[in-house]
């Protein structure tokens, strides 16, 4: 992977320089027209915070179960990034919706679930950092949490009367948008990739700095 | 004496509205430097005048440079916490070196 990071940082640059071109060549919505574009930023980036979730929420059950500190450092990295990507989501929405629906929040259904597991990671950041000693098992335990409550986000929209747009809004895109929004999702993709490279190449090396650390007290 | 006092009050507050109500019909012009009088009634329409409907362009820019900047920010952060960690190594190994090159005897820095 560290052989493929500047290949794959340069191509995320180039598909990120494109982006704001074929999100612009997009055809308007017709009832939210500019403002929907939003929309190529704000699904891709929950699509990058749902993959931060599944690699974190696996790696800390390979930790719980097996013990594996790289497993440990993988559930970290992921965790991080999700709040990054999470915190795109909830910021980019609020922003669409303050013009499609008249108001920056509703506590409806999808939204509030959303919010909330936002909070769950940066729970776990919180263990992680202040929980003192044995915090790594017990964020492992959040991460897993995390995970198994992310469905119910995906398909709060399906069970619960909302205003927010249903999911089967991307499966039924028009070409002149299913083009861009993929390619804005490809992107997303390819930036959390790169972003969790780097955090675990944080990661390794304060593990390192550590093992000097007590092989040297010892 | 009661009923007169009663007679004019009542009159005068029956002109007052009377002025009151007539007023917003045949209303003037406000001269420059005075508050407009207080809105009568408030009238619905079902379309907001273009100049006051929100703009979408800056919720959109603004949308795209707040996932623009959280992106920077959290590399900005990853790269000055693996500067720590590098300059914490290398602070360890020279620590470390000199330990041993002092345990062996050996200073380079002091050779008395």
């Amino acid at each position: 992977m560290k052989k493929m990071f500047i290949p794959l940082a340069v191509l995320t640059a180039a598909m990120f320089a494109y982006a704001p071109v074929a999100i612009a060549n997009a055809p308007y919505e017709s009832t939210m027209l500019l403002i929907q574009k939003i929309f190529y930023f704000h699904v891709p980036a929950w699509m990058a915070m749902y993959a931060g979730i599944a690699v974190c929420g696996i790696a800390s059950g390979i930790y719980l179960f097996k013990g594996r500190p790289a497993a440990d450092r993988l559930a970290v990295a992921a965790a991080e990034l999700i709040v990054l990507f999470g915190a795109i989501g909830l910021v980019t929405g609020p922003l669409w919706g303050r013009k499609a629906w008249g108001v920056w929040w509703q506590w409806d259904a999808r939204l509030t679930m959303a919010l909330l597991l936002e909070l769950v990671f940066i729970a776990y950041l919180l263990v992680r950092a202040y929980g003192g000693p044995g915090s790594d098992k017990l964020a492992a335990a959040v991460g897993i949490f995390g995970m198994a409550v992310s469905p119910f986000v995906y398909v709060s929209v399906n069970i619960w009367r909302t205003v927010h747009p249903l999911n089967t809004v991307v499966p039924t895109l028009k070409a002149g948008m299913f083009g861009p929004f993929w390619f804005c999702a490809m992107a997303f993709l390819l930036l959390f990739t790169l972003l969790l490279t780097l955090r675990m190449n944080l990661a390794e090396e304060q593990a390192m700095l550590d093992d000097l650390y007590l092989a040297d007290e010892e | 004496m009661t009923n007169r006092l009663f007679t004019v009050v009542g009159l005068v507050l029956l002109s007052a509205q009377v002025f009151a109500f007539q007023a917003p019909s045949g209303q003037t012009p406000t001269p420059a430097g005075q508050a407009p009088p207080g809105q009568s009634e408030f009238v619905p329409v079902d379309q907001l005048p273009p100049s006051e409907q929100l703009p979408a362009a800056p919720l959109l820019v603004a949308a795209y440079a707040f996932a623009w900047l959280a992106v920077f920010f959290y590399v900005w952060t990853v790269w000055r916490r693996l500067n720590k960690v590098e300059a914490d190594m290398r602070v360890f190994e020279r620590r470390h070196g000199q330990g041993r090159e002092g345990a062996s005897g050996v200073n380079r820095t002091n050779p008395r």
